[in-house]
């Protein structure tokens, strides 16, 4: 399993998002509190390309009950799921 | 008036005479065609939408068209000649089988699937489910794919993306060439196709962007389900289709709209829906629905995550000047 940066998880999450979703047009900008979702940047079917990435990139599995907005919906979020899974 | 168990009760004798006043008016004015041609499929709203076309135009100005393929329920053509008897409208059976294996409808989902299920073949069926309560945990609304064999066993698993999309690609040819085939049949006589969603449908994005999404007018787009159901009881649509757990038609293995997509039985969500729109505070929601307010809120943060996720079925074609 990779080790964890926090730092560079959070640079790697971004530049998914913005290569995956805005056509790595970096001056749309959102913070890393923005919901994904409330913004309009990640819609039903691209959570699970998300899910995909966060599954392959940091090598463990996502369970069901663990797709929430609390640990998915931002770069905020996902970090922090993140830190949590990889203990 | 205040929000209560009753909130979406109508009066469904207006309501039935508007809506056949806005069908004469539509079809006949707006779209200048002569008639109404409706896929039939023995389900609820697209007996509705007959009753309501045969009121406005008379019977000899509806078809119905049942469009079977080898994974339909048996009951949907026997429920929708029954309709066709009861209305006294014209109806015709064309199998979509042949043109959807032409299409690689079955041979491409299946390949997809066995990306998921390795043993999965032809003694199989399969869905594609929701597996949670949507007022029970704030997940979002991923799809699961189930396969089950003759012997009862199931295996649900979340799919990855790429079979998902797959799947739903190659399954949304079954609603797509249904639309053709309604068009050729409309176009035959120069007549309208009616769209048969309802509020739940069109709103929450559960139809396929011109598949059953594609038609001239869409007479009950505008109502909850709970209100067609009230519309089909004045109407006198036969029992057995109003009592007919509504389904997708979609997969070979029976799949309910509530597991598929809803997540929730028809009345709660669209009274859930009602009082969102209506800005009814969580705590009232709750006591009217015997929920709790987390329940309410939860339900409340889905439903508006359905409609903002599926946005794009719902634009029509971008203009470069818009």
């Amino acid at each position: 399993m990779p080790t964890l940066d926090q730092k560079t998880t959070r640079s790697e999450i971004k530049n998914f998002i913005i290569d995956s979703f805005m056509f790595g047009q970096q001056d749309q900008t959102f913070s890393d509190s923005d919901s994904f979702m409330e913004k309009g940047i990640v819609d039903s079917t691209g959570i699970l390309e998300l899910t995909s990435f966060i599954e392959d990139k940091y090598e463990f599995a996502i369970e069901d009950d663990e797709m929430t907005p609390e640990n998915l919906d931002s770069i905020d979020n996902l970090v922090k799921f993140i830190a949590k899974k990889m203990v | 008036m205040p929000y209560s168990k009753n909130s979406l009760k109508i009066d469904a004798e207006k309501i039935a005479n508007q809506l056949c006043e806005v069908i004469l008016r539509q079809v006949g004015g707006t779209l200048k065609k002569t008639g109404a041609v409706i896929g039939i499929s023995g389900g609820i709203d697209s007996s509705v939408c007959a009753a309501l076309c045969v009121k406005a135009l008379g019977p000899k100005k509806v078809l119905g068209v049942m469009m079977p393929e080898k994974e339909s329920s048996g009951d949907s053509e026997k429920l929708a000649r029954e309709l066709g008897k009861k209305f006294g409208f014209e109806t015709i059976k064309e199998d979509i089988t042949k043109g959807l294996s032409g299409l690689g409808c079955y041979s491409e989902r299946n390949e997809a699937i066995k990306q998921v299920f390795p043993e999965f073949d032809d003694s199989w069926k399969c869905k594609i489910i929701i597996p949670t309560n949507i007022l029970e945990k704030k997940t979002y609304n991923v799809f699961s794919l189930c396969i089950e064999n003759a012997a009862g066993e199931m295996k649900t698993k979340r799919m990855p993306l790429s079979a998902y999309l797959q799947i739903v690609a190659a399954s949304n040819f079954k609603q797509r060439l249904r639309m053709t085939t309604l068009y050729y049949h409309a176009e035959k006589k120069n007549w309208a196709v009616i769209g048969t969603g309802n509020k739940d449908e069109h709103e929450q994005g559960f139809f396929v962007k011109y598949g059953d999404g594609g038609a001239d007018l869409k007479p009950i787009g505008h109502l909850f389900k709970i209100q067609v159901f009230q519309l089909a009881e004045y109407l006198g649509v036969p029992k057995d289709i109003i009592n007919r757990t509504p389904t997708t038609d979609t997969y070979s293995s029976e799949v309910t709209q509530e597991e598929f997509f809803f997540g929730l039985d028809f009345y709660r969500m669209d009274m859930l829906w009602h009082a969102l729109e209506e800005n009814i505070p969580a705590e009232e929601t709750a006591r009217v629905l015997d929920l709790s307010v987390e329940q309410v809120e939860t339900g409340y943060a889905n439903i508006k995550r359905k409609i903002l996720a599926t946005e794009y079925l719902r634009l029509e074609p971008l203009m470069a000047d818009k």
